[in-house]
């Protein structure tokens, strides 16, 4: 086994197979880390074709990641069948419709397409697209409906925005918007993300005209109730007294986005995926943002401290020690229930554009050591932090995607903080507003950080360190196994959670301990063919008692 | 409920489509292209539609789906993929050393018009294809057919680009094709079992059995020991007949073996259920003079009495099924022989021959039917019907659990995408054996609810 020290070799031995121009542009993506002077990281570049790859596109990324899990806009797929098929349930948005009739609307377990075919294809598909929004309008009455672009909308010509809006004119009571999100914009699901968080500020964000009432409000960003994560926080804010205005997306409704504006904090799990929408939401209704981390106790009790210094209420904060005094001593029994399983043991992260850090801390706790991690569709400011934002080349691929200007709302613009205010709570507090360390500083000395990691990369890392678990996603689980280390899930959590918050926190210690000390793994390997030897009982004389047949 | 805002009122619909009984064409190639041994499968279009796939083979299998795919970007869509590919191809061979490489396009790359042919020759005229290695290629777009047809492209790309021709003179080689449809690897399992069986030196492709239902190990093999040889799909173009099971996944390639090698075809039902098994053992046995063995009739023999025995249960059920044409039409025979009554029937996957062979085999039989496939034929105009008139069984892929679950039906499932539950990649659903199968789960679940909604008194022990 490999020891950090080794890593320089196995980067260059890694990249001693590809062939040279693919080991120039990967040798920039795998970086030994120094939390003490920040590497620069390639983040967020094409990837190379033929590489195998962790990543999907921006559809993906703007139908499949924001806008999934609201229930109640209908999100249709312009498109060949196979994307709004792909992405029907395949993600664990949980959501909790309500039991009245006009709360209860639900469109998450169904799949709209339309189904485009050759003579779409050639003619072009927009009238049926029309034709398609309306059916949906007739059949299932939604408040909203968005369309999503898939590849070849944008090569035909397809104007889905112009047809979006002449159904919103002409149907009166439905909110009709579109999605540029063609699979070939950006690099990865991350140009999804963008796509997704600029029609959202355009055509929903603002729109509602009920203001969310509360002492303490906050919006809740880039947290998506995979396996109910997003339940636990509702509960644990609730305790707090902390009213939540809208969760961007989990759990969500088309009016709880509408009315988000009304929010006096907006707390951003996520960062990849949702910063776009605080940044505009802050210019917009002077709404400032924090870095929050739900994942880990540790990290959940710092959040909420983080949102009480915010309001500066004694009665919060005192309410929020109390809460985080209460759900410790659950996961500290249940930490020190699993400890003696998961200390010294170690753990490799490669996912998304935040889990592959923010998970780090649940291993922490677990006493368990990251060897290695990087993001699947990250930022160089997801690894660096967001101060080496100015310094980002923008290339080809991100110019592509639109970026909104955005001004003051003559109306609803109200500055929720002064810069003096703001300024004394990062002094004395320690709250950064509108910042995002990223996941290096975090990483140990020597530890490799590897963006967009390949499969036959990925194989490397384990056959050197042989990880106790490694986290990725469900196109890498079952190649990690068979190589004998269990891989834990973590867009889907393999169907268990929740995991964030207290609650999260100790179903995770759970699942990891059992992963880690499963017998399952001693099964692998008949003993004939590890060499344990067969005494031949009925064998006399070296003779077999039996004859083989053919 | 799960699917509260579905109605029995059918509105009629001409442009949308919710919750397809349908995919789209490159998944069925990637799963093709895995039943060749040593193959890596490519996709030539954006990442997604390559990360979507594997994750859906993944999911449904348990198992590894490695595959590449040309990752295009908008310059790319404009300017056209060939380098994109041309640079894949050459990393793959270098990286991940395959013996050959099966390339399917998707609706990106057809659009814009690629022609794969002609980059994956100029591919091996700047050497990115090493000296021994193969490339074939299918055109798959998303915008025509479904899964099914991709999977059927891409077998025929097997065929019309491996398979050789014999010389003149040369006589046939002691052989028949089995073009086995898309089936499981336990049905592919199966299916030669059944030709070993019989006696019958045959050449089957695509085989998926030891790759996707590869055994732990502790070592990952990027390339299970199972798949189709392609020195034996290469040999393909001398075999003396060639069995194409299921018309919609495996005639295109018995076509293209019949134009290229002069090889004659037959066409059969995929060997589900007892008169479609029986169809193909007797077609194997005429074509070839092999007598079917006793032990397959045997075999034959407990199913029909386990069917006998079980008659009851079965009798009048009103069944809904979805999926794909193939399956459709050999399993609603088979629950029409056994006295169940397939009464709804959706498929996405479209084809003129479906409605007239579905009318033939339960015009009669089961008149009350209705079935429908083609663009909006989907589980929302299935799930309507049911709503209207209620079934006492769903069969179908993993989708139909919301309905079973709104409208407390008994489920089984069958088809793809299987995602939440195992061993259709161990259990096969053809032949005799596959009939005795279905027939088990058929059967399970209509007896765990006859136990479950019994009043005490008639709770049975015996059954």
């Amino acid at each position: 086994m490999s020891s950090l020290a080794d890593n320089e070799k196995l980067k260059d031995d890694i990249l001693d197979i590809y062939p040279a121009k693919v080991a120039r542009k990967r040798k920039k993506s795998i970086v030994l880390n120094d939390p003490g002077e920040i590497p620069e990281i390639q983040a967020n570049v094409r990837t190379i074709p033929g590489i195998i790859t962790q990543r999907g596109c921006s559809y993906a990324g703007c139908k499949g990641v924001v806008l999934g899990p609201t229930r109640d806009i209908i999100n249709l797929t312009h498109g060949p069948i196979g994307c709004g098929f792909y992405s029907w349930l395949t993600r664990r948005n949980q959501t909790r419709p309500g039991t009245e009739a006009g709360s209860d609307e639900n469109f998450m377990t169904y799949c709209f397409s339309t189904d485009m075919q050759d003579p779409n294809i050639v003619f072009g598909g927009e009238k049926k697209l029309k034709k398609a929004v309306k059916e949906a309008y007739d059949t299932f009455h939604p408040k909203a409906i968005g369309i999503f672009s898939t590849c070849p909308v944008g090569l035909i010509g397809d104007d889905v925005h112009a047809v979006a809006r002449e159904m919103t004119e002409e149907l009166g009571d439905c909110n009709v918007f579109g999605f540029s999100c063609e699979g070939y914009k950006g690099v990865s699901q991350s140009a999804g993300h963008h796509i997704a968080n600029n029609q959202l500020f355009k055509h929903v964000i603002g729109k509602g005209e009920e203001k969310t009432e509360g002492e303490f409000k906050i919006n809740l960003l880039g947290e998506y109730n995979i396996g109910g994560d997003a339940f636990v926080l509702e509960d644990i804010f609730e305790k707090c007294g902390i009213t939540l205005g809208a969760t961007f997306s989990g759990n969500s409704t088309y009016d709880q986005f509408a009315s988000s504006y009304s929010a006096d904090l907006n707390c951003i799990m996520c960062h990849r995926s949702i910063n776009y929408v605080a940044e505009m939401m802050e210019e917009k209704y002077g709404i400032p943002w924090i870095k929050v981390n739900f994942i880990g106790a540790e990290s959940s009790a710092k959040s909420l401290r983080k949102i009480a210094d915010y309001f500066g209420s004694q009665k919060l904060k005192d309410r929020v020690e109390e809460v985080i005094a209460e759900e410790m001593s659950a996961v500290s029994a249940a930490r020190d229930e699993v400890l003696p399983r998961t200390e010294g043991k170690s753990a490799m992260l490669f996912v998304g554009g935040s889990r592959a850090h923010h998970y780090q801390d649940l291993f922490t706790e677990l006493g368990m050591k990251t060897l290695a991690a990087g993001y699947e569709f990250g930022h160089r400011d997801d690894y660096e932090g967001r101060r080496v934002i100015p310094n980002i080349k923008i290339d080809a691929d991100s110019r592509n995607i639109e970026e909104l200007s955005v001004s003051a709302d003559p109306d609803k613009y109200n500055q929720r903080i002064t810069d003096e205010e703001r300024a004394r709570l990062t002094e004395e507090r320690g709250l950064e507003f509108s910042d995002y360390e990223g996941l290096m500083p975090q990483m140990e000395e020597g530890t490799l950080v590897i963006d967009d990691l390949s499969h036959y990369e990925m194989e490397e890392l384990i056959k050197a360190h042989k990880p106790d678990v490694f986290c990725a996603g469900i196109k890498e689980k079952y190649a990690v196994q068979k190589m004998g280390v269990p891989l834990k899930q973590l867009h889907s959590y393999d169907y268990g959670g929740p995991y964030a918050g207290f609650a999260g926190a100790v179903n995770f210690y759970k699942d990891i301990a059992l992963m880690v000390s499963s017998r399952v793994w001693g099964l692998v390997g008949a003993p004939w063919e590890k060499g344990e030897s067969l005494s031949p009982v009925y064998v006399e004389s070296g003779a077999p008692a039996v004859t083989m047949t053919e | 409920m799960l699917l509260k805002h579905t109605t029995a009122e059918v509105a009629e619909r001409s442009a949308l489509t919710v919750n397809p009984a349908k995919t789209c064409q490159p998944v069925g190639a990637m799963y093709a292209a895995l039943g060749i041994h040593g193959c890596l499968p490519h996709s030539h279009g954006s990442q997604g539609c390559c990360a979507y796939h594997r994750s859906a083979l993944t999911r449904h299998y348990k198992e590894p789906v490695m595959a590449g795919t040309s990752s295009f970007t908008e310059g790319a869509s404009v300017f056209g993929g060939q380098g994109n590919l041309v640079q894949a191809l050459n990393n793959m061979f270098t990286i991940y050393n395959p013996e050959i490489i099966a390339v399917h396009s998707t609706c990106l790359s057809e659009t814009i018009g690629d022609d794969l042919a002609q980059i994956v020759r100029k591919s091996i005229d700047e050497g990115k294809v090493p000296e021994g290695k193969t490339v074939i290629y299918a055109p798959t777009p998303s915008f025509i057919g479904s899964h099914v047809t991709g999977f059927a492209n891409m077998c025929a790309s097997m065929a019309s680009q491996l398979a050789e021709k014999p010389a003149e003179e040369a006589a046939p080689l002691d052989q028949v094709n089995i073009l086995p449809g898309w089936v499981e690897p336990s049905d592919m399992r199966e299916i030669k079992r059944i030709m070993k069986t019989m006696g019958i030196p045959y050449v089957m492709y695509p085989d998926t059995s030891d790759v996707m239902d590869a055994p732990m190990t502790g070592h990952h093999e990027f390339y299970p020991k199972g798949g189709a040889k392609i020195a034996d799909i290469k040999s393909s173009g001398s075999s003396k007949a060639t069995f194409a099971l299921g018309a919609w996944a495996s005639e295109p390639a018995a076509k293209e073996l019949w134009k290229k090698c002069r090889v004659p075809y037959e066409t059969l039902d995929l060997p589900i259920g007892i008169k479609a098994t029986d169809r193909f053992l007797a077609k194997l046995s005429e074509v070839t003079g092999t007598p079917v063995p006793d032990s397959l009739t045997a075999e034959r023999g407990r199913a029909v009495d386990m069917i006998t025995d079980m008659q009851s249960y079965l009798y009048g059920k009103r069944v809904a099924l979805w999926g794909d044409p193939d399956q459709l039409l050999a399993l609603s025979e088979f629950l029409a022989d056994i006295d169940m009554k397939p009464v709804y029937i959706v498929s996405g996957t479209p084809g003129k021959k479906f409605m007239n062979k579905m009318e033939s085999i339960l015009g009669d039989v089961v008149p009350e039917s209705k079935f429908k496939n083609g663009e909006r034929a989907d589980l929302f105009l299935m799930h309507q019907w049911i709503k209207e008139q209620g079934v006492d069984l769903l069969m179908g892929n993993t989708y139909g659990k919301y309905i079973a679950r709104d409208d407390d039906i008994p489920f089984v499932r069958m088809g793809f995408p299987i995602y939440d539950r195992v061993g259709h990649s161990y259990f096969p659903t053809v032949g005799y054996m596959g009939a005795i199968r279905i027939l088990e789960k058929i059967l399970g679940v209509l007896m765990d609810r006859q136990d479950r909604d019994s009043p005490e008194e008639s709770f049975e022990l015996v059954m």
